[in-house]
């Protein structure tokens, strides 16, 4: 079995780039939805959300941030309970995405 | 909450093809998703708007200044630091941090031992107390070079440590959080709590750096 | 009352060398290598279990398992003393026998 992409103890690596980004709002409001879903609903585990992230390709893992890989698992995961369905959310998604065109333009 | 972007600078987007394009790239695509989400769980009642802005609210409340609070009581206080040694979530509580069911084990850095904190396989972190932890802690390459080579990456944070004393890496696995206790600076006797707390950095409960120095607060 | 916990703290133990395609929370690097019980940790639900929607029934005693670094990685280049500290779940643990 290859190691898991999120397996890193021990690879190599470079220097550890100690630059700081400010969270975006995006990003918490990810970071308050999940804990909702697991401390406060208890639709969620934790375990969960990294079997999620830990199932992306190598390529996603290692190409997308933090919030991303979040969000990411957290709708397979809710898809995968019946939260909502995947057409529901690529309708969401494609509604809002329309709304912002619609701004966009005016 | 969505957010618009104008700087794309176009008027009126005739080529509809490219403009959910546009647009969605200029949310991004993981930005659009999460706004999805969102709207959806508020939608089908899993959770409301409210309740999220008062979970953000929480969230930016809490910060590295809540373990600095519970440093510096347990270098007052020797018989605090023995309860936050034995259990760091009930100390934590005892001094109104609220934990949120986060295990919390504080070790602590003595002549002898120095303690790093570390999670490979993705980015634990006592957030209930410290707030959310910083980029480098969720690293490629920290977490793949902390447990292979700590005393060079605490180098790199400008931390050297003497052979004589032992590095001791815990790398979260499981249910536990972890916090260091830095050692109390020099010529700090006869300091009170609030002064003491603003020399325990973040990075000092981490463990890539000790407290700031006597001096180095701008006190 | 839960079952006593296999090994008590000081218990020389050695990791697994499993290799479960599926979510499991004992890194590869210590897979194999020697430890000692540094303390037991109490029990809790299997994350493997867990991470598949499961109750992770039954609770599982989970140690905090302390390694000398030149243990685990052959041209270690620290002090002789550093170790590791991890938490690893009872049923990846079992005695080291060698070092009784």
């Amino acid at each position: 079995m290859e190691r898991g992409v999120h397996d890193l103890g021990g690879l190599p690596g470079g220097p550890v780039d100690k630059s700081e980004h400010d969270y975006l709002p995006w990003e918490k409001s990810v970071d308050a939805i999940l804990s909702l879903l697991v401390n406060d609903k208890r639709l969620m585990r934790v375990d969960e959300l990294r079997r999620g992230i830990e199932s992306l390709d190598a390529d996603a893992y290692n190409q997308l941030s933090y919030y991303q890989r979040w969000i990411a698992s957290i709708a397979a995961i809710l898809v995968e309970k019946s939260v909502f369905t995947k057409a529901e959310l690529e309708a969401r998604i494609a509604g809002i995405d329309a709304r912002l065109r619609a701004g966009a333009t005016s | 909450m969505t957010q618009h972007d104008h700087d794309n600078g176009h008027g009126h987007e005739h080529d509809t093809a490219h403009a959910p394009i546009e647009a969605a790239d200029a949310l991004g695509a993981y930005q659009l998703l999460a706004e999805a989400v969102r709207e959806l769980l508020i939608e089908k009642g899993v959770i409301t708007a409210a309740e999220l802005r008062r979970q953000i609210e929480r969230m930016d409340a809490r910060g590295p200044h809540q373990g600095a609070r519970m440093v510096a009581r347990a270098w007052v206080d020797p018989a605090y630091r023995r309860r936050l040694l034995a259990d760091g979530s009930a100390a934590a509580e005892e001094l109104g941090v609220a934990v949120d069911g986060t295990k919390l084990v504080v070790v602590e850095n003595t002549a002898e031992i120095h303690n790093l904190i570390v999670c490979t396989l993705c980015s634990c972190y006592p957030r209930a107390i410290l707030g959310l932890p910083p980029d480098w802690y969720k690293s490629r390459d920290y977490r793949a070079r902390a447990v292979r080579e700590p005393r060079r990456v605490l180098s790199e944070f400008g931390t050297e440590i003497a052979d004589r004393v032992s590095v001791r890496v815990h790398d979260s696995t499981a249910d536990m959080r972890y916090l260091v206790l830095p050692m109390r600076p020099q010529a700090t006797d006869g300091w009170d709590e609030a002064r003491l707390a603003k020399l325990v950095t973040r990075d000092s409960m981490i463990g890539v750096a000790p407290a700031l120095g006597a001096g180095e607060a701008g006190d | 009352m839960s079952a006593p916990a296999h090994f008590a703290p000081g218990t020389p133990v050695r990791v697994g060398t499993g290799d479960p395609p599926s979510h499991v929370r004992t890194p590869r690097y210590i897979r194999g290598k020697p430890g000692v019980i540094e303390r037991i940790c109490g029990r809790f639900g299997n994350p493997e279990r867990l991470a598949y929607g499961g109750d992770g029934q039954p609770k599982q005693t989970l140690y905090r398992v302390r390694f000398r670094q030149d243990a685990i990685w052959p041209d270690y280049a620290g002090a002789a003393q550093d170790t590791v500290d991890i938490e690893i779940y009872e049923h990846w643990l079992s005695a080291d026998s060698d070092k009784s």
